[in-house]
Parts: C-alpha cells; structure tokens; sequence
C-alpha cells in the first residue's frame, strides 16, 4: 500500500490565500482550502490515500481529494514515503558557458579610506598597497580584456562590462578609451556592450556626466546615507568625511543622468543600520531611483560589525520597506527598494541556483594586470584567480572551483528550503568569515530564511491582487554586479 | 488542475510537465503507446539513461547466433548486474536487511544461478 507523505516546500500566506513555495524547485503554487487539509492532515506523518480520504470525508468527497492528491503529488508537495528526498546533484554548467558580465577593477587605487573597505580594511585578501599588481590598470590590459570578454561571451549577443576599482574615475582616461574600443571591436562582431560602473561621486565631473549620458554607462554609487552616515567611515585619508563633496556632483548627475542608469549602494554597519531614513534621504531628498543594502563584510568582532539583534533591527526595517514596495506596486507605482525587486524577478522566474552567484561562471573580475578571479572582489588574489585576459580561463581550475562550491556539496543548505534563492550565500563574505569561499554562510542562515518568506507573501500578494505588475520581471536578466 | 493553480513561471513549467507526463501515462494505459524500455526512448518522452550501456555488460542481449552461449558475461549476470554494476534499482531481495543469506548459496552466478531463488516475505 502507497503511504504518502510530505515532501519538501515552504508555505506561505498572502492575501488570505495559500501558496506553497516548492523546493528545489523553486515553483510557485496557489493552493485551495482541499488541498491545505491534505497537507496539514500528513503534517502527523504519512498516511495512505484511504487513510486521507476517511479523514476528510466530513469536508470534502472521495472524489475531491482524490484530485488534490494527484495534482500535489504532481507538483511533488506530497510522495511516496519510501521515495528518498531529492538531493541536488552536482551537475556542472557545460565547459563553454557564455561570460555575461567582466568586472574590470581598473585602478586599485582610492581616493577615500573608508575604513571597513573589504579592498584596503582590516579583511583584505590581496595586499592593495604594496603588493605586486600595478595600481593602474594600463589601456593595452584594458583592450586585452575587453577581446577576452568578447570572445568568452560566445554566443550571446550582450555582454556587459562593468568598471571597477578602487575608484573607478581614478582612472578616467582608460575609461574612456576602453568604453570607445569596446563599442568598436562589439560593432565589427556584431554583438552589442553595455556599460556600467561603479563610483563614490567624489571625482564626477561636467565632461564625465556627459560622456555617461552619452555612453548610456549604468552608475552604480557607493553612499551610505546622509551627512553622519557617510562621515562615519565613508572619509578622505585626512579622515575627513566626503558628503559634502560627493552631494553636488550626485545632484548634478542625477539632473542629467536617466533615473533608470542610477542606483545607489549602501553598506550597512553596526553603526549605520536606520535602513529606513537612509531610504527616505537617498530617494526623497537627493531623488534616487534605486536603492540596495548590503551588510558589511567582515570577520567577526570588528567594530562596525552587524551581530546577533543587529540582523534583526535590519530584517524589521526591510520588512517595512517591502511593505511600502508592495503597497506601491498594488498601485503600479515605482518604489526604489533593489533589495526587493531583484529577489521579486528571481521569485518570478523560478530561479533554483546550483551557486549563489555567478562568480566565476558568467561573471568574473578583472585585476589591474590582467589576471582573471572570480568576481571583482577577489581581483588580484592568487588564490582565487582561475585565470588570465591574456591567455584566457584556465578550464581546470574553473571546473575545480565549479564542482567544491556546488550546492550539492554545502550539506548543510540541504534541509533549508530557502536554498534555491540562496545556494550558500556570497563566496566573499564566506571567505572573510571562514577562511573559505566553499563555505556556506551560516552566520544569517535565520535571516535569509525570514527574509525570504517577506519576499514570498509579498510576491503572493501582488500576484493575488496586481498580477500585471509581475509582468515586467519577464524580460530577460538584467545583470548587475 | 482543480485544486492548485501556477503563479510563477517555474510553476507553469512544472504544470505544464506533470499534464504531459499525465497524458503519456493514460495513453499508455489505452495501449497507444509503446512500453518505454531501456532500450528505447519515446519522441519527447522522458529520458531513461541507458545504464547498461556503460559498464559495456551485454546482459541484454543475445549473441551474434540469437543465443547466449557466446556472450562474454553469461546471461545469468542480469540479475545481478544492473544492481551492481550500475547501481540501478533492479528488484533483487534486500540482502542487507530482510535476506542477508539470499545469495549464500550462489557462489559463482553462471553456475549456481538457480539456486537463488525467490524470497516469500
């Protein structure tokens, strides 16, 4: 006799509807009232269809459990207790997977010190002031660079190429005929470019924002908040803070820069967590389209370090957030909050990840030499480099890095169901933390999980009330690094 | 479906997967359809890897004169062979568990395959 029994999905509610987010596959289902009694009456370990037929009997006839008893074991909700659970395998993406994203750290050279940098603070992994890699990144390596991403772009027709430092326009001049070669060389293969960066603001000028606005370059800005926040640790080495500087030349770029290529970062601190004022400030007041938050990273025990009720003062404040995210979107008004919005598109699509990002696959970081790491945030550390522009991915160590850090490898992700969204966590910051860029990030395992159910019922909520708005997470990934 | 609808792209996949796996099933049961074997694959069928194929055992087969004397692994390595050598979950007796001594008496298969024999729980 079949027994059947739970099998592995978080459920959520929104809306006074019921949904189950299924894992590993990442799908999402509305369910009725017939089959929640189902699944609530297998919540005391697994019964036969008879056994579950009685049980229910008063409520619902034979005939209407027999239908919610295929249709859940067809979205594998519920099974055959003998069948083990699924476990990823690690199956690797094939060997030419198309690069989608370079990450070209241009300089690494600073004209801030802010002091929880993870390039020049206490956790840095490559000795940015007197190690070995030039501090600027010269146009012959540029162009080198840029023929490598074309070729390992394969056969996607964009690519996209994202400078980075250090600071960025430090290294304006490279910029610029990199930009220009790029454009050229992606026109005679008939693919297209598109460009981004990242900056503090500190050096924008008049001919920089015109030639932003003329490139359509996507500008990613690394603030932290108004006057105390940034003074706090974003300063110049004299240690003087850098709003004042930094506010004109924002406002300038904002005049003149689509809303649409703008996007603020902000780097959360022990010290720096009013998630919501600092929303308020880069959105209302300075007029920003879209805003991220990031923790930072860091080894435990630094000063600025978010710990224990400091996650949970930040998760209240991006709950309130989400909240007014989705009472904008059940009235098909914009609302800035990226952290929302890139995890609604994922939600959307079902993504299920094999690794939290795509380090190292279709995204990889460019030191100022040339030499080819996982992401921008391991440029130039020889430990992490999986190979060179000049003479491309070296495959083996590539598959090597591929096959330690698949999910099928972190045990201990395999009973979270929030695994497919997660997959681990950022390989940075598992490396500050755990001396391993294999190792799942446990230390926000919580965290994840509860945010992630946020961002579920919110999901659920615009897809029970506003179900149009979703259609605009069906264009295709917009890549952002 | 009934009692579960698809909200999000993933789901309409998975919905769409499960009605055709369903319709594969019933018109299977109607005799429409072949019996999907290892050997064989359905047009947009699932697919079933070809497990014996692997390990190079011709188990499966006869010999070039349609016997099985002329194989170079004796017909009889069918029982055990896709449970060992492939690690596919053919029917053989838990002998872990349940029947420890089921193949105490089968020293060597091609000879003492008859004396395996079937297990009456």
């Amino acid at each position: 006799m079949t027994m059947l029994g739970l099998r592995e999905f978080h459920p959520f509610e929104a809306a006074g509807e019921r949904f189950l987010y299924m894992v590993p596959s990442a799908g999402v289902f509305h369910i009725d009232e017939a089959s929640y009694d189902v699944l609530r009456a297998l919540e005391g370990g697994a019964k036969s269809p008879e056994e579950l037929t009685a049980a229910l009997a008063e409520v619902y006839a034979a005939e209407d459990i027999a239908h919610a008893l295929t249709e859940l074991h067809d979205i594998r909700a519920i099974g055959d207790v003998r069948m083990p659970p699924e476990r990823p395998l690690p199956v690797l993406p094939p060997e030419d997977f198309p690069l989608t994203t370079m990450v070209l750290n241009v300089t690494n050279k600073c004209n801030l010190a802010c002091t929880y940098c993870y390039e020049y603070g206490e956790d840095k992994i490559v000795d940015t002031e007197f190690g070995s890699k030039p501090k600027f990144m010269s146009e012959e390596t540029a162009r080198e660079s840029v023929d490598f991403m074309l070729k390992e772009s394969g056969s996607n027709a964009v690519a996209n190429l994202t400078f980075f430092g250090g600071e960025t326009l430090l290294n304006f001049k490279v910029l610029k005929k990199t930009l220009a070669y790029a454009q050229e060389q992606a026109a005679v293969l008939g693919k297209q470019v598109r460009f981004s960066l990242t900056t503090n603001a500190t050096l924008l000028r008049p001919e920089i924002i015109e030639w932003l606005v003329a490139n359509e370059v996507g500008v990613t800005i690394s603030i932290d908040g108004p006057k105390e926040s940034q003074d706090e640790f974003r300063v110049f080495k004299n240690g003087m803070g850098s709003y004042e500087v930094m506010l004109p030349k924002i406002k300038e770029l904002l005049k003149h820069h689509a809303a649409h290529y703008i996007g603020a970062r902000v780097t959360l601190t022990r010290q720096n967590m009013d998630v919501v004022s600092i929303f308020r400030h880069l959105t209302e007041e300075l007029g920003f389209g879209s805003v991220g938050f990031a923790p930072v990273t860091t080894a435990d025990g630094r000063d600025y370090a978010i710990e224990g009720e400091g996650f949970e003062a930040m998760l209240a404040q991006f709950q309130e957030l989400a909240e007014e995210f989705k009472t904008a979107a059940l009235e098909n008004r914009h609302h800035g909050f990226s952290n929302l919005n890139e995890t609604l598109e994922e939600i959307h699509k079902g993504m299920s990840k094999a690794f939290p990002c795509g380090a190292g696959l279709g995204l990889v970081g460019v030191a100022t030499d040339g030499d080819v790491a996982l992401c921008h945030r391991f440029a130039g550390s020889d430990d992490h480099k999986i190979g060179s522009v000049q003479e491309g991915i070296d495959k083996t160590l590539q598959s090597r890095f591929l096959d330690t850090h698949h999910i099928a490898h972190k045990t201990d992700c395999h009973s979270c169901w929030a695994r497919p969204l997660c997959a681990g966590g950022c390989y940075h910051e598992a490396n500050t933390r755990y001396g391993t860029t294999a190792a799942p990030n446990l230390h926000y395992c919580d965290w994840i999980r509860t945010w992630t159910d946020t961002c579920l019922r919110v999901y659920g909520e615009i897809a029970a009330e506003n179900p149009d708005y979703l259609k605009r997470y069906d264009r295709e990934a917009q890549v952002s690094a | 479906m009934k009692h579960i609808t698809a909200v999000n792209r993933k789901a309409a996949r998975i919905e769409e997967f499960a009605r055709h796996e369903r319709e594969t099933r019933s018109a299977s049961a109607d005799g429409e359809a072949d019996v999907v074997a290892l050997e064989s694959r359905q047009p947009g069928g699932p697919h079933i890897p070809l497990g014996c194929s692997l390990v190079f055992a011709p188990g499966w087969e006869v010999d070039s004169s349609g016997g099985t004397a002329g194989l170079c692994a004796p017909v009889e390595r069918d029982l055990f062979d896709c449970h060992n050598g492939c690690f596919w979950p053919v029917q053989v007796p838990d002998h872990l568990n349940h029947s420890p001594d089921w193949t105490s008496k089968c020293a060597i298969a091609q000879q003492d395959w008859r004396k395996l024999d079937l297990i009456f729980p």
